[in-house]
Formats: C-alpha cells, structure tokens, sequence
C-alpha cells in the first residue's frame, strides 16, 4: 500500500489539537503537494523534506506525493510538521515500518538534522492529554518536552538516526552525520537573572511595606512619585517577594514562554513568578497579544503569574492601558484574528508607576514644578478610572532622604520579606479555599461585606468615610481587601481597627496624587 | 552529433523497444512540426499514446522525471492535437506517457513508464 501516516499537533494559542498526516504516493510525476490549510513555512516543508531526505541517505519517492494533514480545515502553520510529513512520506513508500500512534514534532535542515520548534511543550501536553503519549522531537527540545508528566519523549539528532530506528535499510543511511549543535550551546547564556534584592533599597518604609502587602494580597499596585524616587527599583523587586509558582501554574506559565521564545535545549520549568517591563511605545498588540494570521501571546501573558509592570503609566496609549481591563478581570485574554481565535491565560499583578505630572516635580511641595493644574489632572487622568478602580494600593512614592540614604546595607532583604509573605499566602489559602480563590485580590465585594463580614466596632473608620463621601463603596471594599492582607502579614485571624487605618493610609496616599 | 544527442537516441530506442514489447504500436517517431517534437506516437488498444523520451547518465542532476514540467506537458498536448490535425485523424482516447531512461553506458540500463500523467 502506497499511503503512509502519521501524528503531529497543531496549536491554536495554547491548545494543541492532534493532526493525523497522510501520505500517498501517486503514479504520476514528481510533485510534492501538501493539503490542509498549510501557511507558507509549511509549504516550504516540500523543498526541506525533499533535501533532508536525500541527505540522509533515504530519497523520497520520485512520484507525485500528496500529504493531507487531518483535519483539513484546521489551519497549521509552522515548520513543525515537517518530520510527521517525511515519515508519512517514507512510510508510504515503505521504506520504513509503521510508526503506529508516535507523534513527530520538528523542523528538518536540509543536511538531515531535527531542529527544535517553538511551543513544544504546549504541544506535547496536549499528545499526552489526546492519549499520544509516545512523541519524537528534536534533540534541542527534549528537556522541554521531557517536563510534561506521563509523556514518552524521544529527541533525535538526524532524521538517518529516526529512520534506523523505524527499520530503514541501515546501508542506505547516512549514519555518520553528526550535526554540530551550535544552537545547543549558546541557549546557556539566557540563565535567569537573579531578581533584584531588597537590601538595595534604601529608605522608603512606606513603599517596602506597602510592597510587602502588593505580594502578600497579590494586590495590582500604583506608585506615584518624582524622577529618581525609586519606583522602578521597588517594582522589580516584587517578583522576589512571590512565593515560588504551583505546578500547575508553573508549567502554563513554561507553555507561554515556549510559545514566544527561541526554542532552547536548556529549559527547565519556570518556577519563580515572571516580570514583564514593555516599554510605554507598546502596541495594544505588544501587550495583549495578536499579530496577524494566528495571534500569539503578548506582555499580559507572559507576566501571567507573574508580575506586568507599566513604568510610566501615563504615557502610554489610553487603549493600551484600557485592554488591560479585560484580563485583570478575567484573567484571561481571548483575541479573535482572521485565522482563529486564541485565549491566552493572563493572571498578572499590575504595577504601575507614574511621575506625579509631565515635568516630574510635583512631588512634595512642588515648588519646581512647572506645570499648569490642567497639565497635571490631565495627566494624571490618561489612566482611566476604571483602570485604576482595579489597583487596591496607590501609593506616593516620595525621594529618599539623605540620612535614609546614608544607611545602606542596614534594610531587610528579600529572603526575609518573602518569607513572611508567604507565610501569609498560606493563611490565605486556608480562609479563602472553600471559596474557590487563593489571594485577598480575587474577594468579591459581596463575599467581604458577607460571609467575611467585620463586626462594626472594627469597621467605624470605613463606616464613617462611606456616610462623610470621603470614600466610594467600590474603595470601601478595596481598602477592608487590603485590611485583611494586613492581618494576614500580622499573623492575627481578623483585621482589627488599626489594620483597617494602615489600609487607609496605603489607599489614600494616592487621594492625594490624584 | 553530439554526445548527449547520442544518449538520447540511445534512450528512445530503447523506450520504442519497450512500448513494443508492451504490445503498443509504434506509429510514428521523432515527429516535428513548428511548435516542437513528440520523440514517440505510439497506439495503445484504441488510445493514442503521446510518449516523451527523457534520458540521463546518473541521477546527479535529478531524476529523468523531474525535467518534465508543466510547461512541457502542455506543449506535448498541444503537439499532439497537432499530430492528429496533420494526420486527419480523430483520435478521441489521447494520453501523454512518460518514459525515463536512465544509462550511465555500462550495459544495463533501467526504465521507467508512467502513463496518462496530466
């Protein structure tokens, strides 16, 4: 029988789907066809195939092959595919045995070697999901493809090694071609960075603390104060204060980065939370994701579970910053292109920071400053109120002083603050489990005015602002959010009175900004 | 005549051989016209058979088969409308065979006939 077949995955945003290719050899010319909605670098896969082929030493078929890959309607992209096509293409010629329910994943050079892909690990969860769990890939992808619990990988460096291995004439092959993995080495370099340590900061107690209960609540964050305060210095030193990710989130996070990133033989899975700083020039695409054809993730989702900081807020573009609105809600961002539709989780902390006014002087007295009232409010007024109704701590962030700075090496450091954050997450946990949430941040206005209720004696300050107008409902819930944080970090069971004037504090230093 | 003109005639008839042996008729070959020429017009049962010769040494340049295009196909069922014109025949059953020849001199070389291609 002159028709080969085999298993490949597509992937749609992160869901991969199972691809069966078919191949058959037809009496008639040479011509290579390949059927199913292929995009362009997947019609190159003809010329590719055709060369990796011959210089392995098994030249496909001088007929006409026809490659249909199942579903058709699915559209597929990318160079993927291209070894599921050559095995399809060797077995239908019968140069090689069955491959039964393998799947094969990798791009071909055209000296015969594999070469990795992008989004491997996305890919091989879903042949382990659909019950494919044997999987061929490049050598470069094997440790990636290796973390998904339960899946079968195999790396090869050669298509002659794979064939060998699926019974092809070991005469005809051409063993000894060993490819240099020049791509394998230098992928060492990108080791994380560590995070930024605490102990750096000096000064500021009123924007550590307020840091601590961003990681401890997961609470979105907004800093405001003049050049050189330090804003961007505290923001990139959240993701050290988070508790190391969840398995589950740790590989969904891994998957987002394998879909954007080079593919690399190094990968581990991520554990710590990511960081994510796009610069303000940033396209709504850049940070939410899209792109044409299929959109691919954006800023959003590669800080999910992580922290996505937004330095200078202020300049970016409204849109920008109004798009954002969606995922803090949902946590999830579904874009629609022409070619699919793709939902990308994005659970992120948002971290804003934004000078007080163009001119940066503001601050304090703001006696330099050179703005007009109306420069300033407006501002202040591109993050739009719903945006920054979402954002539990606003917080001035005021230059350092000189005898602060004057002490350095004598602050906490991160190992220290992280600790007690996490010792706090776990209390959260505990409270909010049967509630379906995991941090203060995710507490529903209803759930804290219910089942979360406070007894009235705690809750008088809240209750007097709510009657005198100083404070709105919806800040009436974000600060008992913050109050809880605070007794959570306290290590105390409920809020108490002072817990619920230090959340004020937290929340009304930006009254005054605003 | 040059070496590689000799090759091709070695091939053709070698490949006229064959359609033989295969029990077709050879009717006609190396027949020309203005828009070109078909190397063999062969008859098969009732189909006629249009068969273009391609002869190589080795397989280094790429197999007999793939100098054969679509360009070349088209002008070979043009040519064979032309051959039926000048005939005055009426020859509905019409196929376009292929035949690859592969001869690097040393005695054995090997064939190969796809029929009705496009």
């Amino acid at each position: 029988m002159s028709l080969g077949r085999t298993y490949s995955v597509a992937l749609v945003g992160l869901n991969g789907y199972m691809v069966e290719v078919e191949a058959d050899i037809g009496q008639s010319l040479p011509a290579f066809i390949i059927l199913g909605l292929p995009d362009a670098s997947l019609n190159e896969a003809r010329e590719r195939i055709r060369s990796a082929a011959k210089n392995s030493g098994i030249p496909l078929s001088r007929r006409k092959i026809t490659a249909n890959l199942i579903p058709a309607s699915l559209p597929k992209r990318g160079s993927g595919f291209d070894l599921a096509v050559t095995m399809a293409a060797l077995r239908a010629a019968n140069d090689i045995r069955p491959t039964g329910r393998t799947v094969f994943i990798a791009e071909l050079g055209l000296d015969g070697r594999l070469r990795p892909v992008r989004g491997i690990l996305p890919a091989v969860m879903a042949c382990v999901q659909a019950g494919y769990p044997r999987v061929v890939v490049a050598q470069a992808n094997q440790a990636e493809a290796s973390l998904v619990p339960g899946a079968q990988v195999t790396g090869y460096r050669t298509l002659a090694r794979l064939a060998l291995d699926f019974g092809a004439d070991p005469q005809e092959l051409a063993l000894d071609f060993e490819p240099d993995d020049a791509d394998a080495d230098q992928a060492g370099a990108e080791a994380s960075a560590p995070c930024p340590d605490m102990a750096d900061v000096s000064g500021q107690g009123e924007a550590r603390r307020a840091l601590e209960v961003a990681a401890a609540g997961a609470h979105h964050l907004l800093l405001t104060g003049p050049p050189g305060a330090g804003k961007t210095m505290l923001a990139e030193r959240l993701p050290g204060l988070l508790p190391d990710l969840e398995d589950h989130e740790s590989m969904q996070v891994t998957a987002i980065h394998s879909l954007c990133g080079l593919p690399s033989p190094q990968v581990q899975l991520i554990r710590r939370p990511p960081f994510e700083n796009p610069h303000h020039s940033a396209t709504a695409a850049a940070i939410i994701g899209g792109g044409s054809g299929l959109p691919r993730p954006g800023a959003a989702s590669r800080a999910h579970r992580g922290v996505l900081f937004l330095d200078e807020a202020p300049e970016y573009e409204r849109r920008v910053l109004d798009a954002l609105r969606q995922p803090l809600e949902s946590g999830e961002l579904v874009i629609h292109r022409s070619a699919g539709t793709a939902a990308y989780p994005a659970r992120f902390q948002l971290v804003l920071a934004a000078n007080p006014c163009p001119c940066g002087k503001a601050s304090g007295k703001g006696l330099d400053c050179t703005c007009t009232p109306i420069m300033r409010r407006r501002y202040m007024a591109r993050m739009s109120g719903p945006l920054l109704d979402r954002v539990d701590i606003q917080l001035q962030v005021d230059r350092v002083s000189l005898a602060d700075f004057g002490q350095a090496g004598a602050e906490e450091g991160t190992a220290a603050v992280a600790g007690r954050v996490k010792a706090a997450r776990l209390r959260q946990l505990d409270r909010l489990r049967p509630f379906g949430l995991d941090t203060n941040s995710q507490v529903s206005g209803r759930l804290l005015r219910g089942e979360l209720r406070l007894k009235p004696p705690v809750t008088r300050i809240l209750d007097h602002s709510l009657e005198r107008g100083v404070l709105t409902a919806r800040g009436y819930d974000r600060v008992l959010r913050l109050a809880w944080t605070l007794a959570d970090l306290a290590d105390r069971d409920l809020p108490d009175a002072d817990h619920i004037g230090q959340a004020l504090g937290l929340r009304q230093a930006a009254a005054v900004a605003a | 005549m040059k070496a590689k003109d000799v090759l091709g005639r070695r091939g053709e008839d070698l490949a006229a051989g064959y359609l033989e042996e295969a029990g077709m008729l050879v009717v006609e070959r190396n027949w020309r016209c203005s828009g070109g020429e078909i190397d063999i017009v062969a008859l098969d049962g009732d189909a006629l058979v249009i068969a273009e010769v391609k002869t190589r040494k080795s397989l280094d340049y790429g197999h007999p088969f793939e100098a054969v295009g679509p360009k070349k196909l088209a002008r070979l069922h043009r040519l064979g409308a032309a051959w039926c014109r000048d005939h005055e025949l009426r020859m509905p059953l019409r196929r376009i065979d292929v035949i690859a020849v592969v001869d690097d001199g040393g005695g054995n070389p090997v064939l190969e006939h796809l029929k009705g291609v496009g």
